[in-house]
Formats: structure tokens, sequence, C-alpha cells
């Protein structure tokens, strides 16, 4: 694995993405790399956009600010709108096609379309795209075991909600296997 | 070792407090610090703590005072504007000689400002923090693990001083998560045989007040406080020293600028730029010696900041203006990439060839 690498998560408030991203922190920091989970905690929170940052690294984080992204999660269009133009050259945007009709129009990164919502509704677990979408991101970046994925969930799934380990693993697993 | 846990820096600062034994809180909410309120809501009553909400920032600090003269551990918490309508009560907190922690996660400014990380309470946490003569200890945390351990660290010097102890943080230490270790030693209270905890009829009165009506009386007080100062001064001084040693270009940061710079100095030292960073830890009292060190070999020094130029003037009193030093800074709520650190090293490194 490459790093240090910068993700944001992009999308309505409601969609799970603080959730996603904090889940990949916890990989991160279950694998011993640094890391570090920033919200968007402006104003435009409430019924607005949604976003957090995660930069996991194997040396100290200069900042958790990220102004040129490795990887771009988009489940909103205008999400995708604002930052599709900041992700890194040669980057990866996975873009939740379900929600979002339009291309990706430039040609300088690589480009995922997963239709994420729709995935989630016929398999019956509707809350459920954002962890598709990051089963996906892992299996794109040849990271997606089982073993990780499980260890991982434990730490970021409360106690209180282990009832949805095993859906949450489900969702995961479904983005890793989906094919265009 | 216990395992790590990723925390919001908010939190983890809210839980290090209960854990150096405060069982009260105070506070009024305020973005970006509202997740210590909401943190110490949860908690304090399931540890027969209290949490209040207040019905202001200025009616949280007089809280703070009156435990604190009870001689239990106090702290309250907000974010920049908050802390100014503190300000009278922080005065009467160092007038009464009472140790107590305030947190303040900034914001930008003046004014209600913004509500995106600042440094620029710099002056008024070192050196103006309300009326009268005093200081507050002021410690700087860079890191998750910081907001924790120098909230400890925070308790146990007001309580060694009989001063306000304040976590200076910013935006990004409140609001970002990172791994952190709460698996901490912790020094148990000193007795506090001022404390107004009655006398039972076996001792004179104690008395907790910042009122002294009497000139000569009152400059004794202030005379004795500035003594206490000296001490402090001499002996709880922390900095961290990163590839200062033979360094031509010394940057100064502290806070989230002082990881930027880091980042920043090691791909300037790819180019073959000497350079290094002093990251003051306590603001006040502010660390002079690495300065006294460095300036007989730095031709430069540059403080980061999220501010107009605020600490650079510690700087410069701790160099004797012997070297120029530059000021490399975003405000507003903006944070420097450290491409920006990297080209301001270089374009002072041109300078001083």
């Amino acid at each position: 694995m490459k790093l240090p690498i910068q993700c944001l998560f992009s999308g309505f408030g409601g969609q799970g993405i603080l959730f996603s991203g904090k889940f990949m922190a916890y990989k991160g920091m279950i694998e011993d790399k640094f890391v570090s989970w920033l919200p968007s905690y402006g104003p435009e929170m409430r019924g607005g956009t949604a976003s957090c940052s995660v930069v996991i690294s194997d040396r100290e984080i200069a900042s958790p600010i990220i102004s040129t992204p490795d990887i771009l999660v988009a489940m909103n269009l205008p999400s995708l709108d604002k930052y599709e133009k900041i992700v890194k050259k040669g980057g990866t945007i996975f873009v939740d096609s379900t929600l979002i009709e339009r291309k990706v129009e430039r040609d300088d990164v690589n480009v995922y379309y997963v239709p994420a919502t729709k995935l989630a509704s016929d398999n019956n677990m509707p809350t459920l795209a954002n962890m598709i979408l990051v089963g996906k991101i892992l299996k794109v970046r040849n990271e997606y075991s089982e073993e990780s994925v499980r260890a991982a969930l434990t730490k970021v799934v409360s106690a209180k909600h282990a009832d949805l380990l095993e859906v949450n693993m489900k969702a995961m697993q479904i983005g890793a296997s989906y094919e265009e | 070792m216990a395992d790590k846990v990723l925390m919001k820096g908010n939190e983890a600062l809210a839980e290090a407090a209960i854990l150096a034994g405060c069982r009260h809180y105070f506070g009024y909410p305020i973005t970006p610090q509202t997740e210590v309120a909401a943190y110490m809501a949860k908690k304090m009553p399931k540890i027969g703590g209290t949490f209040l909400q207040a019905e202001s920032e200025i009616a949280a600090i007089n809280m703070v005072y009156g435990v604190s003269s009870a001689g239990h551990r106090v702290m309250t918490s907000s974010s920049s504007p908050g802390i100014s309508l503190k300000g009278e009560g922080i005065s009467y907190l160092a007038g009464a000689d009472l140790p107590a922690l305030v947190v303040n996660v900034q914001r930008g400014g003046p004014g209600l400002g913004g509500i995106q990380p600042s440094q620029s309470d710099y002056f008024q946490a070192t050196k103006g923090a309300a009326h009268g003569d005093f200081h507050m200890i002021v410690l700087a945390p860079a890191s998750v693990q910081e907001m924790a351990e120098l909230t400890i660290k925070g308790f146990e010097l007001a309580d060694k001083y009989r001063m306000t102890s304040m976590i200076l943080a910013d935006g990004t230490m409140g609001q970002m998560m990172e791994p952190v270790d709460l698996d901490f030693k912790i020094t148990p209270e000193p007795e506090k045989p001022w404390a107004t905890t009655g006398t039972k009829l076996k001792r004179n009165h104690n008395i907790v007040n910042s009122l002294s009506l009497v000139p000569e009386e009152l400059e004794q007080l202030n005379i004795a406080r500035y003594e206490r100062y000296k001490t402090v001064e001499e002996n709880e001084c922390m900095y961290e020293e990163y590839l200062v040693d033979d360094a031509d270009i010394v940057l100064v940061a502290f806070g989230i600028t002082s990881r930027v710079s880091k980042h920043a100095i090691d791909n300037a030292r790819e180019q073959g730029v000497k350079v290094g960073l002093i990251r003051p830890i306590t603001l006040w009292p502010f660390p002079k010696a690495p300065f006294q060190k460095a300036v007989g070999h730095a031709k430069a020094f540059i403080t980061v900041e999220l501010n107009m130029g605020q600490m650079i003037e510690d700087v410069k009193l701790a160099t004797n203006c012997k070297v120029p030093v530059h000021l490399c800074n975003r405000v507003g709520g903006m944070i420097p990439d450290h491409t920006q650190v990297y080209d301001k090293i270089m374009e002072i490194n041109e300078e001083v060839k």
C-alpha cells in the first residue's frame, strides 16, 4: 500500500459519510499506521453536504486537512461538483451512480461508478450504501480481506449495535464483488 | 499498554480531565469545542460528578471559582469569543490564587469571527487574558494524544502553583480523531489546606478573596505572586526540538502548524537546506533556552502561525532580535499547506545564503 493516502468522503448528512471515514481510520490504526479523521463542522452540515477527511500514513501526519485527495468518494452531485477538480492527478473517484447521473469530466483520474444506493436497497440494507462503496475502495486497493474488515468493524461498531456487524460485512462484500 | 482508541481531541481532553480527578465541569456550548461539554454531560452524572450547562460563559467561570475555592479540581471550556467573556472570572481566579483548568479551542476572530481553526488568541492567553497583573500557564497540544496528556499536566501544574492552566488548542485539535492511549499514571491530588471546607471549629477561617483595599498589602500580594511565576518560568518550560542542532533556519510553531512545519522541513532537508523546528509546548512560560542556543548558529527564524503574527514577538524577545524573524501565516480559519511553508523556507534560504 502506497502511503500516505488522503481520502475525502462526501455526500448528504445521514448517508453515513462520517462513519465510513471512521471505519477507514480504524482499519489504518489497527494496521499500525498513523491516521487522522476530520469532519467538516461548518453550519452547512444541517441538511446539506457532509464530508470528512481521512489520512492514513506511515509517518506523523502533518495536517488532517486535505487539499488534494488521492481518493474521493462522492455520494451526491454537489459533492462531485465541489471536489472533482481538487482530486490529485492519477487519483481515484468513487461515484454513487444511483444518485449522480453525470459522468466525471476529468480524464486524468480513475473513476469507479457504483450504484451503491440501488444495491443497498435491492439487498434490504438501505442505509449502507456508504459501506458498499468502502468495500469497493478496499477491493480496488487490494486491501479487501474478510479478516481485516471484520477486525476494523468490530472497533467501529459500538457494542450496543453489535447486531449491525454482519450486515455491514455483507454490504462491504457486495461492494467488493461489484463489477460495472 | 492499553489498546489505543480513536477519539476526537475534545473527547480525549474531557476523558483525561475525568481521569485527572476532575468531577466538576461548567460550560456553555460553542463550536468547535461543544464535544467537551457533550462528553461531560454524558459521563459526569454516571460517576457522581457535576455537569452544569450554565446560563452563560460568565456564570460558568464563576462556578469554577466556587468549586476551586472548596478545593476540588474543576474546569470549563469554550472557544475564542466565549473565553473573552470568561476574562473577568479568570482575573478573579488569579487574584484569589485559585487553581483551575480553562480550555480554549480557538476559532477565527475577532468578534464572532468564524468557526474554523485559528491561533489568534495567543496574545490573550499568554499576555492579557483580563485586567490586572497575572499569568496563566498556557499549554499548546499538537495531537489528540497531547490534548489528553496536557490536560492532566494542566491540572497538576494548576494545583502546584495555585494558578489557572489554559489548554490553548484550535479547531483541528478539537475536531479531529487520532489514536490515543489513555493509560495514564495520575499523581494524587495534593492537599489544599487553604480551601474553604469548613473549620469544624478546629482551625481559623480560610479566606478566598481577590479584593484587597490596602495598597501596601495588594502590592505585596502582587510581588509574591510574581515570585511564584518566576519559579514556574524556571521549572516548567516545555518544548520540542526537531533537527535544530545544525539549522541555518529555525521554524517556530505550536499546535497544528508545528506538524505542517515538520513536513515542510523534511522536504527542505531533502533539498539540502538546513532547517529545523522549535515547538513551544508551554506558551507561558515561553521556553527561552532553545532560542538562546539556536541563535548561535541560526541565520533566520520563521514563525508559522494561524494569526497575523503574535508569537513572533516572543521569538524576537527570546533571541534579542539578533537575527531576522519572519512570519509564515494563514488566518480566518485557513491552515497553511506544507508547500506554503516549504516555499517560505526556500525564499528565506535564498536571503541568508
